[in-house]
């Protein structure tokens, strides 16, 4: 099914969305990939306040090549979603709403997407121009010194994603190969 | 002996970089001709659509194909009548990759220790292969390679006896490991053959062979489309949601190996496969 969204995402939202859904998402989503979720983690550590209010983000993991001049941002397509496994049950547990990534998550992810009511979206892996173009706004926010790996807030509009876990814990990935498969 | 400055060759270098991440060659654009008419999947034919856009955006506004504009891997074929002149070739190829990645607005993601993650903040060094060769030219080929590909690739040192079934496991394996994370379509580089390090080099180098073409020996060629064929009846599919395309292609060298053993190394790339030649 198709779906315009506007964030944050409410939890009537998550629970509509299901595995397989195209959506366009509209909004601000923040970037962190993984020097951002490293010094993250070495902050809730040290039980030291996070750099973003984590309740209800949506967080890309994403690190964009430079801007040219006159243009938000450059090349933006998603990383590698299993590298921030290690790091991503903990900030579902402080309410992160979704994720933005490819490729496939741990089961202690899916757990902690159902046991939240989260959601995983994909965006399609090496189309970072063709996404760019969905990327109206960027702003580093956090963690300047990382360069590409800074923390930045992004006003999106119309951000095409799909549905991978859902808040049930389907998993698009295991089901649609499966559909495919013809071994 | 013929001179080249090593002025020119960092030039050339910085301009392979900056159009490898922005036009992909024309094997890889037939490639996704070719697919878009094979897939079966209706999601799978819409993200083969946004791929294809993807590219003409890249091209018109020169944003990067990919914000994962790799680490830069060159592959130098000197001839051995050439004199360079004007300093170190290394420090010259290095130049050109600092220059192209600055310049071109090339994502840096090189750190210059693997363990303390420094960005080194001009994507250098590069991994540089070096092959001397007869003649007076020097044949430079730029293939930046993006690491969610790279990080799914494996050596497998097989025994004699595991055969040609056994290579055929060994890439399958990869390839459905590899499955979403990987970006595909994928180009599988395989090398065959060889020690443990030369295997590997087979497999990268087998990337810059044009998607579509064949190897020239009979049993390597067969390998080639069987194992095409079987790769896109995982049901991976276009970014891994499922589909009949998961490979563009599977490109094979091989090289001669020791009678204890058989050596297969399987070098996953995106669609994303960028690689651009020039000779001096
Ligand atoms: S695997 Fe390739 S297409 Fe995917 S993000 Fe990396 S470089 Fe880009």
């Amino acid at each position: 099914m198709e779906k315009h969204i506007t964030l944050p995402l409410t939890d009537k939202d998550i629970k509509e969305l299901s595995s397989g859904d195209y959506v366009y998402l509209t909004g601000t989503v923040y970037t962190a990939r993984d020097a951002a979720h490293k010094r993250m983690d070495e902050a809730l550590a040290k039980n030291e306040p996070l750099p973003i209010e984590m309740k209800g983000a949506v967080i890309y993991y994403m690190g964009p090549s430079p801007a040219r001049e006159g243009r938000p941002i450059g090349s933006a397509g998603p990383t590698t979603a299993s590298r921030m496994d290690k790091y991503a049950p903990k900030l579902l547990d402080l309410g992160m709403s979704a994720m933005i990534g490819k490729g496939k998550r741990n089961p202690a992810v899916k757990e902690a997407i159902v046991r939240n009511g989260a959601v995983y979206f994909a965006a399609v892996g090496g189309a970072g121009a063709l996404l760019s173009k969905a990327i109206v706004a960027s702003e580093v926010v956090a963690y300047d010194d990382l360069g590409t790996e800074a923390i930045r807030k992004l006003e999106v509009k119309d951000f095409p994603v799909i549905v991978v876990i859902d808040s049930r814990g389907n998993d698009l990935y295991e089901t649609a190969i499966e559909e495919y498969r013809s071994e | 002996m013929r001179e080249i400055s090593t002025e020119k060759i960092t030039e050339t270098i910085s301009s392979l970089c900056i159009r490898a991440n922005h036009y992909l060659a024309p094997d890889m654009k037939n490639a996704f001709c070719d697919a878009v008419a094979k897939e079966r999947s209706e999601l799978g034919k819409k993200i083969l659509g946004q791929l294809e856009d993807n590219l003409k955006i890249a091209e018109e506004d020169m944003i990067p194909i990919c914000q994962d504009t790799g680490m830069a891997v060159v592959f130098i074929k000197v001839g051995q009548e050439v004199h360079i002149t004007g300093g170190s070739l290394e420090d010259a190829i290095n130049e050109g990759v600092r220059k192209g990645y600055t310049e071109g607005f090339l994502r840096k993601s090189v750190v210059s220790d693997p363990i303390e993650r420094k960005n080194t903040g001009d994507n250098t060094p590069a991994v540089i292969h070096y092959s001397i060769v007869p003649g007076d030219k020097l044949e430079i080929t730029v293939a930046p390679k993006g690491f969610g590909s790279e990080n799914m690739s494996r050596v497998f040192m097989l025994k004699p006896a595991d055969g040609i079934e056994g290579v055929k496991n060994a890439v399958l394996t990869a390839v459905k490991d590899a499955g979403p994370n990987a970006c595909p379509p994928m180009v599988v580089g395989v090398g065959i053959g060889g020690t443990f390090e030369k295997c590997a080099i087979l497999a990268k180098k087998a990337l810059t062979r044009e998607a579509g073409s064949h190897s020239e020996i009979g049993w390597v060629k067969d390998l080639e489309e069987e194992l095409l064929e079987k790769i896109n009846k995982t049901g991976i599919g276009p970014g891994g949601l499922g589909g009949a395309v998961t490979a563009f292609a599977v490109n094979v060298l091989t090289y001669p190996t020791h009678i204890a053993g058989l050596p297969v190394a399987v070098n996953i790339c995106c669609h994303v496969n960028r690689h651009v030649s020039a000779v001096l």
